[in-house]
C-alpha cells in the first residue's frame, strides 16, 4: 500500500468512531458490567493478581515480627525500596489527574474517554504508594503518629519538616483524587441502576449513585462542581510531586540538594503515569473491544505526551549532569561521576537507555499508533522510571562525604516481595474495577457524539 | 384519576413530557418558562449548557461556598503550623524565627485544596438534595431512559399555574413523543 499523506484528524481517527448513538454508548459501556459474561481470562488475571498480592502480606508481616531490618537498609543508605517505590507508585498516580483535571481545563475532548480508568489508576496508584513511608517507619500501627493530634506525650510534628508536608499533600491527594472520582462517577451509577435488570444489582448502584435522576438544576451545579475540583486538582497534583521532591531537595546530600527537582519530578511522574495508563489501556481496549471509544488517536496523543515529559526529563538528567560538573564542588562532581561510573553505572545506563533513548521512537507517527509497539515501549519507560529513582535515592546515599561511611545497597527477597505484593494489589484492584463499575465516562462520552449537538427546530 | 386540581396536588406530581432530541427539549424548555411555569425540570442524559440559559440556571453559590472552604482551609492550615510551632512546641534552633512563613506554605496549600474540593462536593450534593432515596419522577416507567438517550420534562402540580388538563395540553402543543403523569 502507498502511504498518502493526510492530515493528522483523518489519519488518525476521531475521538469516536461514527455509527455510535447515545444508547449505543450507554449500552456498550455498561454491558461490560453488567452484560458481559465473566471470561476464564479476567478469573486468570485477578487470581494470579491477588496470588502475587499474598507477597504483600507475607513481606509486611514479616517485616513487623521482625522489623526494617528485614528489608537490605542499613546506614548509609536508610531509604532503600520504601522511599523508591513510593516515589514510583506516586508518579504513577499523576497521570490519572493530569487527564481528568488539566485536560478537562484546556477543553481536551479526547480525555472523555480515558479519564476514569485513568482516576482509577491514580487512586490504586496512590494507595499502594500509601504503603511504603507507613511501613517503613517499622511500627505502622502507630502510624497516626504522623498527624497533628494532641496526645499526652505532648509532642507534636514538625511542620519545617517536608516529610510532614508528604503526610499532608498525599492524604490530601488520595482524598481529592477519591472525590474527583466519585463525583464523576454518580451520573454513570444512575445509568447502571437504571439499566441492571436484577433488583439486588438495581438497589447497589442506586444507593451509590444517591438518587441522581439527571435534572437539569442539578446537571448545572453538578459542572461548576467538576470545574472547581478540576480547578482545585490541578494545582495539587503538581504540589504533590513538588513536596516528594522536597524529601531531596530540602536535605544536603550531594545529588539531591537541587533546585530543578521539582519541575524535574513533575515532568517525570506524569512520564511515569502516562506509560503506566498506556501499559493498562491498550490490553483492555483489546479485551474488551473498546477500539472504537480508545482510538488510535487516544494512543497517538498519550504517546506524544509521553514523548514531550520524556525531553523534560531528558533536560533534567543532563542539568544534573552539568550541575554536579559545574558546581566545583568536591562532593557534587564526585556524585555525578560515581553515578556514571560507580558500582551502580549499570543501573544509570539503563536508565538512560529506558527513559531517553527508548521514548525517542515515538517522534514516528506509524509507532505512536501502532498499539503492540507503544506497549512495549510504555513497558519500558515503566521501568526505567523505576531506575531513575533507584538512582537518585541508592546512588547519592551510598557514598556521601565522608569514604569511612560508605557502603553498598542491595534489596532483600523481603524488599522483593514488598515491591511485588504492592504490584499484585494494584492489578487486583484494576481487576476488579473493570467488572463492577463503569470504566469510561458514559456521560461525558455522549457529548461527544453528533447526537448530542442542540440543533432548536424553528418555532412556529 | 380525579379532575379536580385540588384532588391532583394530594396524588399527582406533575406531568412529563418526554423528547426523542436535546434540541426539541431546549425549545420545550423555553417555551415552559415562556408561559410563565417556574416548578419545571429537565432531565437529560448528559449536562446541556444550553438549558442553562432556556431555564435560567444560574445558581453560583457552589462557587461560593468552594471559595469559603477553600479560605478556611488556608487560614487552618496556616494557624495550626503556626500555633503548633510557636505555641504549643516551640524549638529554638540557633534563634531561628518560631513562626518561620516559608515553611508553613506547603501545609497551609494541601489545605486550602482539600477543605475547597470538600466543600465543592458536599455542597453540590446537598443543594441537589443529595442523597435522596426516593424521588416521584421515577415512578414513570420510560423515566429509566433520561439516564441513557431520551430527554425529559416535567411541570410539576405544585406550580401556581398548573392545571391537569391545560398543563397537559400545553405539553403535548410541544411535539413531544408522550406525556405521562407522575404519580407522587
Amino acid at each position: 500500500m502507498q502511504p498518502v499523506e493526510l492530515p493528522d484528524k483523518i489519519h488518525v481517527g476521531p475521538v469516536i468512531d461514527q455509527g455510535h448513538s447515545l444508547a449505543s454508548v450507554s449500552d456498550k459501556v455498561a454491558g461490560i458490567v453488567l452484560k458481559r459474561k465473566v471470561t476464564l481470562g479476567w478469573v486468570f488475571g485477578l487470581l494470579l493478581s491477588f496470588a502475587i498480592l499474598q507477597n504483600l502480606m507475607a513481606g509486611a508481616t514479616w517485616l513487623i515480627i521482625k522489623g526494617v531490618g528485614v528489608w537490605g537498609i542499613n546506614i548509609p543508605v536508610g531509604w532503600g525500596f520504601a522511599i523508591i517505590n513510593f516515589v514510583w507508585w506516586i508518579g504513577i498516580g499523576h497521570a490519572g489527574t493530569l487527564i481528568s483535571a488539566i485536560l478537562l481545563l484546556l477543553n481536551q475532548s479526547w480525555r472523555n474517554a480515558i479519564n476514569r480508568f485513568a482516576e482509577a489508576m491514580t487512586l490504586f496508584a496512590v494507595m499502594c504508594a500509601g504503603m511504603f513511608p507507613v511501613l517503613h517507619t517499622g511500627r505502622p500501627w502507630l502510624a497516626y503518629w504522623l498527624l497533628p493530634y494532641p496526645n499526652t506525650m505532648a509532642l507534636w510534628p514538625q511542620f519545617r519538616s517536608p516529610l510532614l508536608w508528604d503526610v499532608f499533600a498525599v492524604t490530601t491527594y488520595l482524598t481529592i483524587s477519591a472525590v474527583f472520582w466519585y463525583v464523576g462517577l454518580i451520573p454513570d451509577l444512575a445509568t447502571l441502576r437504571d439499566t441492571a435488570k436484577t433488583p439486588g444489582l438495581r438497589r447497589t448502584y442506586g444507593l451509590l449513585a444517591m438518587g441522581w435522576r439527571n435534572s437539569a438544576r442539578h446537571w448545572q451545579r453538578y459542572e461548576k462542581a467538576s470545574l472547581l475540583l478540576a480547578g482545585l486538582a490541578t494545582p495539587l497534583v503538581v504540589s504533590v510531586h513538588t513536596v516528594v521532591s522536597f524529601d531531596f531537595a530540602v536535605s544536603i546530600i550531594p545529588g539531591w540538594h537541587t533546585t530543578i527537582f521539582p519541575p524535574y519530578f513533575v515532568a517525570g511522574a506524569i512520564y511515569s503515569g502516562f506509560a503506566m495508563v498506556l501499559t493498562l489501556m491498550i490490553p483492555v481496549r483489546r479485551f474488551y473491544g473498546l477500539d472504537d471509544i480508545i482510538t488510535l488517536r487516544h494512543l497517538n496523543n498519550m504517546a506524544k505526551v509521553t514523548l514531550a515529559t520524556a525531553l523534560i526529563v531528558a533536560y533534567g538528567y543532563t542539568m544534573e549532569a552539568f550541575f554536579g560538573y559545574f558546581s566545583a564542588d568536591t562532593y557534587e562532581k564526585f556524585m555525578i561521576w560515581n553515578r556514571m561510573t560507580g558500582p551502580y553505572a549499570v543501573f544509570y545506563w539503563c536508565l538512560i537507555l529506558c527513559n531517553i533513548i527508548t521514548p525517542q521512537f515515538l517522534w514516528s507517527k506509524k509507532i505512536r499508533t501502532s498499539p503492540g509497539i507503544l506497549w512495549i515501549i510504555s513497558i519500558i519507560v515503566n521501568i526505567g522510571m523505576w531506575l531513575e529513582r533507584f538512582v537518585i535515592v541508592v546512588t547519592s546515599l551510598h557514598r556521601d562525604f565522608l569514604p569511612s561511611s560508605w557502603g553498598m545497597y542491595w534489596p532483600t527477597v523481603w524488599d522483593w516481595a514488598v515491591y511485588t505484593g504492592t504490584l499484585g494489589m494494584f492489578m487486583t484492584l484494576i481487576f476488579l474495577f473493570v467488572r463492577v463499575l463503569p470504566m469510561i465516562t458514559i456521560f461525558e462520552l455522549r457529548m461527544l457524539l453528533p447526537d448530542a449537538t442542540v440543533k432548536e427546530p424553528v418555532a412556529q | 384519576m380525579s379532575a379536580y386540581t385540588e384532588d391532583d396536588q394530594d396524588t399527582l406530581y406533575g406531568l412529563m413530557a418526554e423528547f426523542e432530541t436535546p434540541g426539541q427539549l431546549v425549545a420545550a424548555a423555553r417555551r415552559t418558562r415562556e408561559a410563565g411555569f417556574r416548578k419545571f425540570d429537565a432531565y437529560t442524559p448528559y449536562p446541556i449548557h444550553e438549558l442553562d440559559g432556556a431555564m435560567d440556571l444560574h445558581d453560583n453559590r457552589v462557587s461560593l461556598f468552594t471559595l469559603i472552604g477553600g479560605l478556611l482551609g488556608c487560614a487552618g492550615g496556616f494557624t495550626l503550623a503556626t500555633w503548633v510551632s510557636a505555641v504549643a512546641w516551640p524549638l529554638n534552633i540557633g534563634g531561628r524565627p518560631l513562626i518561620s512563613v516559608p515553611m508553613f506554605i506547603p501545609v497551609t496549600f494541601e489545605c486550602t485544596i482539600l477543605l475547597g474540593g470538600l466543600t465543592a462536593a458536599i455542597s453540590m450534593l446537598l443543594m441537589n438534595g443529595l442523597p435522596q432515596p426516593y424521588h416521584p419522577v421515577f415512578n414513570v416507567e420510560r423515566f429509566v431512559n433520561a439516564s441513557r438517550s431520551k430527554f425529559f420534562l416535567c411541570i410539576e402540580s405544585a406550580d401556581p399555574k398548573f392545571d391537569r388538563q391545560d398543563t397537559e395540553g400545553f405539553l403535548e402543543s410541544l411535539g413531544p413523543q408522550e406525556v405521562a403523569e407522575v404519580a407522587k
